[in-house]
């Protein structure tokens, strides 16, 4: 965590000594597990190596990186998102038929290519708002009222696309998953800047603190003065925004967007992620950069047993063993 | 109650939690057929006692004798079975099911495997009939209200042939009139031979229905008397550990007993209507001077309290401040307009557990703090100190959780979040509520210090002498109206009892009252 | 209540005529639509009522409600399952691998695996205090691999000469096996819940787990119990999935999960436990069911059916809990 803070540009501050362990102690676990795979795979997997690899593992987490941000925020409140997988898929099915159609505003050069970005990532966060909106307006619980569009919204997005699939290429949108600046893939850029934006919001805004007072006691943050409902809805339509930005980085990988494939069970990839990480699913307490190493624990122990010639199948097993592994070894941290 | 062999015995209980030695050789002597009070500051080791006598903890050392045995049951179940029930604080039934079910949970009788109906039924009835309880026992727990709730609780407690029934804190959530057929029961139980063991804060109550009393402070038996053997203030003495003549000085709350120089007119509700649970209430308060707010459970206190808030929504009336009209759609409008509210249920609806000191303390302030959505941290840090200081709140510092905090400290975490808003009006729900006499009284002092400061403070209170001692005025609600507003020079414990029960001008119409209070 | 004299403290109000009508349209509110959907289909189509067309819709959903009415027991404890749709899949390619022993020896194992998955996730779940959402997600990523495993990452064909697929094809009296097996397990499960302890207790346990333990009522063994029942049924929905299929597919079953929590919730089920029945849990299979049905008379695409599902649940959960809302404020 203390990584996290210089790259947000923080000061150092006074904590107690006790509070200070106790908080780093929440992700230090899940750290030292990180360090030591990947420490394993330098001494023991040659190609590990390689930039290349070190590129490959960043490139295949970053989605999921991101769309486990947003859900870190909508756990932190009490909540869960499930409908992200399927957001991805609606945005990853919008952005071709936008920029592929010749539309007007659409064929302008730059401008064009921005807006196949934001257009599908706005419609993507106002369905996340449409998830807010039931949980605040209609006080649905959040596992119901966005298993409404894991259901629907991926059907959407069939229904739009009449479940064809779109090839295309355009350089100039698939920028947002195909640039490397300086050799990085621009994703991992995109991965990084999120992951650092969103630490630092939770430690350091008004938004971060009314985030997890809601899902430490609703009741007493809104007596508190607490705007409840805006920042509820503001986390869905983050998580849906972000939920977007990584349907468009996955289509513009493969440069064809299938909207029966895109973002599929991503939900419970970024779950996993989040639960790895040490943020605990009841809420009020939250840690970005325990989710960032989350992701990139269950990425590597994938990727090493793959290179070891462990059947996919198996590797599946495994990180199931170590989710619950996880979650067990921080509950016990915890009390 | 002869001094015959006594149904449980309790000696040399020791207990260490790590880090703190919470009993120390304590004992507890309960007779046949008694009623024994069990009595002690938070903290003074009654729960740990109740809990290791159930089963729930482990002993270190001591030995219990139930019943002529040597005991150590290893489960509250093992203890139930073996005649040792207990009826919690918090009603711990299953709303959702019927109340027969409840009542039989665990061991419903059976016609060829599948349950008997009928049977458990009619069985429940019987049951609860013999404390003159009409029901109808098929219904859900939850459409009935908490007083008799509590009474299914102890149906289910003595329909398992109990010897001993540990009753901790039963009426903290019941009125006076419950808390009667509570007590009726209890002489009942009695008279069937059945011990109870009687946990209270309420005094009054200890003396209304106890033989004897048992007291502790830190975690040993400092006393065990007859209750017609020691006074109110000596027992209050023994709690506390101090001379009686130092208690008689203090008198029982912190409050300074004198009328403070009310200012102009801040607040003013006029025909307060909200749901089906204020038909109508008027009230003002003054800059400087604290208003109390009596009246029985249901009375609408806390609705009250909501409703000026912007908690819960008005139907009718209106609000003023500095005689303007205000309209609060949240609490953060009210809290804007320079008004804070301490609710009733710190843990439900104040603190926020697994967030420090310090962010409960700001939780409030926190837009005064930042600029562009970004909290300052050294100014929240030194509000945070100098709150810690001033209220006297003992931590390990801003950062420890709040929830590792004792109910007293939380308490004044949650006052000090209103405080350094330097609101206008502080409305405080019950806030001496099950925390301990020591920092109740500092809690007490501090409130009428803030008063003289200029605050209007708006208190709710069951506590007699916390209205009496406490308040330059008394406003007394009855089914969701202002049936009574005492001035100081008139309030007694009598009066407002009366008020409570009957509203101001006319004491023989009883049965006129609204139902429907669920 | 202050007025009230204490002898008859415990004369509860009788609930307001409008709250009563609330509470039944909540708790009929599927069946409400599932009747008016079918009236509609009667008229709109023909064969809508046909025996072919019924005995259909209850062939195709039979793996759902068996899955449905396993996630009922568990979400009536407060739980949730979310790993009933790999342990489907898996247990089909086990069922296909096996299919040359017999049907018994097939089913056999097939469910006998899933009651073991469904008693490893109780055991997790108890044992080790874990969230039932994250160990069940575990274990939908565990089944899987083993069903990926098993099946060598491809689809296992059922040998359609051990007698396997007459599981599929046969019945009673025109009645498929999976049909009379749905409406088995649903007649018993309603016995269960309501007419014995273990029923009562799975209820108990989700109203309040803190008070089922101090009454004493074995709420781990009540746990094992219900994510066996949610397990094994999973895995009787899998073996039929393979007779119906002729084929074991480890990646069968995605979302299925959702699906039945979907039907739990449409039913009427409250998905924090404590509240809960089978009958509308069957409804709420059924009106998903007719749903996809009316769709293939409408000859609209498939995809449209995931969307038209979305705004169905959306409309019963919104319904429902304006409802509930009103009760809960008139009680």
């Amino acid at each position: 965590m203390a990584k996290l803070d210089r790259v947000a540009g923080l000061p150092q501050r006074r904590f107690a000594l006790p509070e200070r362990f106790r908080a780093v102690g929440q992700t230090y676990g899940a750290l030292a597990v990180l360090l030591l795979l990947v420490l394993y795979n330098l001494v023991f997997t040659p190609s590990f190596r390689t930039l290349a690899a070190l590129n490959l593992n960043l490139t295949q987490v970053a989605t999921t990186v991101i769309v486990a941000t947003g859900m870190t925020l909508v756990i932190a409140t009490g909540g869960i998102d499930l409908s992200v997988g399927s957001l991805m898929a609606i945005a990853g099915a919008l952005a071709p038929m936008l920029f592929s159609r010749n539309l007007p505003l659409f064929n302008i050069p730059v401008l064009g290519t921005v807006l196949a970005w934001l257009v599908p990532i706005g419609v993507a966060g106002l369905f996340g708002l449409f998830n807010g909106m039931l949980v605040t307006t209609f006080r649905i619980q959040p596992i119901i009222a966005t298993l409404i569009l894991y259901v629907g919204g991926r059907g959407i997005a069939q229904v739009a696309t009449s479940g064809n699939i779109q090839n295309f290429k355009n350089p100039a949108f698939q920028v947002i998953g195909l640039a490397r600046p300086l050799g990085i893939p621009v994703q991992v850029i995109l991965m990084l800047v999120i992951v650092a934006i969103a630490a630092w919001v939770m430690r350091a805004t008004i938004f971060g603190r009314y985030v997890l007072a809601i899902g430490g006691n609703e009741p007493a943050a809104r007596l508190a003065g607490v705007p409840v409902a805006r920042i509820k809805r503001m986390v869905y339509v983050i998580s849906g925004l972000l939920a977007g930005l990584a349907g468009l980085i996955v289509i513009a990988i493969n440069s064809s967007s299938d909207a029966n494939r895109v973002g599929l069970g991503m939900e419970l990839d970024a779950i996993a992620a989040v639960a790895v990480g040490g943020t605990p699913l009841t809420g009020g307490r939250a840690t970005i950069g325990g989710t960032l190493i989350g992701a990139l624990i269950i990425q590597l122990i994938r990727s090493t047993l793959l290179s070891k010639g462990v059947p996919f199948a198996v590797a599946q097993i495994v990180i199931a063993g170590i989710i619950l592994l996880a979650v067990y070894v921080q509950r016990q941290r915890k009390v | 109650m002869a001094q015959s062999e006594p149904l449980l015995l309790m000696e040399g209980i020791t207990k260490t939690f790590p880090g703190v030695l919470a009993l120390q050789g304590a004992s507890l002597r309960v007779g046949r057929g008694e009623v024994h009070a069990l009595v002690g500051q938070n903290g003074a080791g009654k729960s740990t006692m109740i809990k290791i006598l159930t089963g729930a903890y482990r002993r270190d050392a001591g030995s219990i004798i139930f019943d002529g045995q040597a005991v150590d049951f290893q489960s509250p179940q093992q203890a139930q079975s073996q005649g040792v029930s207990t009826i919690y604080q918090e009603v711990n039934l299953v709303p959702f099911r019927s109340v027969s079910e409840n009542i039989f949970m665990g061991r419903e009788p059976r016609r060829f495997g599948l349950i008997d109906w009928r049977r458990m039924n009619a069985e429940a009835s019987t049951i609860l009939e013999r404390f003159g309880i009409r029901v109808d026992v098929t219904q859900p727990l939850l459409q009935l209200n908490v007083a008799v709730q509590q009474m299914v609780a102890i149906a289910r407690a003595v329909s398992f042939r109990s010897k001993l029934v540990i009753m901790d804190e039963p009426t903290s959530s019941l009125d006076e009139r419950e808390v009667a057929t509570l007590f009726d029961v209890i002489r009942q139980l009695k008279q069937e031979g059945v011990s109870v063991i009687f946990v209270s804060h309420r005094l009054d109550e200890l003396y209304a229905v106890c033989d004897r009393v048992t007291i502790m402070r830190d975690g040993q038996t400092v006393d065990d008397k007859p209750m017609a053997g020691i006074t109110k203030l000596e027992l209050v003495a023994r709690m506390l550990g101090k001379e009686l003549g130092e208690v008689r000085r203090l008198g029982t709350t912190g409050f300074v007993t004198a009328t403070h120089q009310a200012k102009q007119e801040l607040l003013t509700a006029h025909g307060l209507q909200s749901g089906h649970k204020l038909h109508g209430v008027d009230l003002d308060v003054r800059a400087g001077e604290i208003v109390g707010l009596a009246g029985l459970l249901g009375s609408g206190r806390t609705e009250v309290a909501r409703a000026i808030f912007g908690a819960d929504p008005i139907d009718a009336g209106e609000i003023q401040m500095d005689g303007a009209e205000v309209v609060f759609k949240s609490p953060a409008d009210a809290i804007n307009a320079g008004i804070g509210f301490c609710s009733e249920d710190r843990k439900t609806e104040g603190i926020i557990p697994y967030m420090s000191v310090r962010e409960n303390l700001t939780l409030a302030l926190l837009p005064v703090l930042a600029r562009n959505g970004i909290v300052a941290r050294d100014k929240q840090q030194a509000i945070v100190e100098q709150f810690i200081k001033r209220l006297g709140i003992k931590t390990a510092g801003p950062d420890q959780k709040i929830r590792e905090l004792s109910g007293g400290n939380q308490q004044k975490v949650l006052l000090a979040r209103w405080l350094c808003l330097n609101p206008r009006l502080l409305i405080l729900d019950e806030p001496t509520r099950g925390i301990d006499v020591g920092a109740k009284g500092e809690i007490q002092s501090l409130i009428n210090e803030l008063a003289e400061g200029g605050l209007g403070v708006l208190m709710i209170s069951s506590e007699l002498e916390e209205l009496t001692e406490g308040c330059d005025r008394v406003v007394v609600l009855r089914d969701g109206q202002a049936v009574a507003e005492l001035a100081h020079a008139d309030l007694s414990e009598d009066a407002i009892m009366t008020a409570m029960a009957h509203g101001a001008e006319s004491t023989t119409d009883q049965q006129v009252g609204r139902h429907g209070e669920a | 209540m202050a007025t009230i004299p204490s002898s008859t403290a415990g004369s509860a109000t009788p609930a307001a005529p409008e709250a009563r009508i609330g509470s039944m349209l909540q708790r009929q509110g599927a069946l409400i639509a599932l009747v008016v959907l079918t009236c509609i289909g009667a008229l709109r189509y023909n064969g809508f009522i046909s025996t072919y067309n019924i005995v259909e819709l209850l062939r195709y959903n039979a793996m759902f409600g068996l899955i449905a009415l396993g996630m009922t027991f568990v979400i009536m404890t407060g739980g949730i399952d979310l790993s009933v749709g790999a342990v489907a899949a898996l247990a089909s390619v086990i069922a296909a691998l096996l299919s040359p022993y017999g049907a018994t020896v097939a089913v056999g194992a097939a469910v006998g695996t899933g009651l073991l998955i469904g008693l490893f996730n109780g055991w997790v779940i108890t044992r080790f205090n874990i969230a039932p959402f994250i160990t069940t997600l575990a274990m939908l990523l565990g089944a899987r691999g083993a069903a990926l495993l098993l099946a060598k990452n491809a689809a296992v064909s059922v040998d359609t000469a051990g007698g396997y697929v007459e599981i599929g094809l046969n019945g009673v009296l025109g009645i498929p096996f999976p049909v009379i097996m749905l409406l088995v397990a649903y007649v018993l499960g309603s016995i269960v819940l309501n007419y014995t302890r273990f029923g009562r207790h799975v209820l108990a346990i989700g109203g309040n787990e803190d008070a089922a333990r101090l009454m004493g009522l074995p709420v781990d063994r009540i746990k094992l119990g219900v994510y066996a029942l949610s397990g094994g049924l999973a895995a009787l929905a899998g073996a039929i999935l393979a007779a119906l299929t002729y084929t074991g597919i480890p990646t069968e079953g995605l979302g299925w999960e959702l699906t039945a929590i979907a039907a739990v919730v449409v039913g009427g089920t409250l998905l924090t436990g404590g509240i809960g029945s089978v009958g509308t849990t069957f409804v709420g299979v059924l009106l998903l069911g007719l749903i996809i049905n009316m769709l293939s008379f409408e000859n609209l695409s498939a995809y449209w059916q995931s969307v038209i599902r979305g705004v169905f649940l959306l409309l019963v959960v919104v319904l429902q809990n304006q409802l509930s809302g009103k009760r809960k404020a008139a009680a």
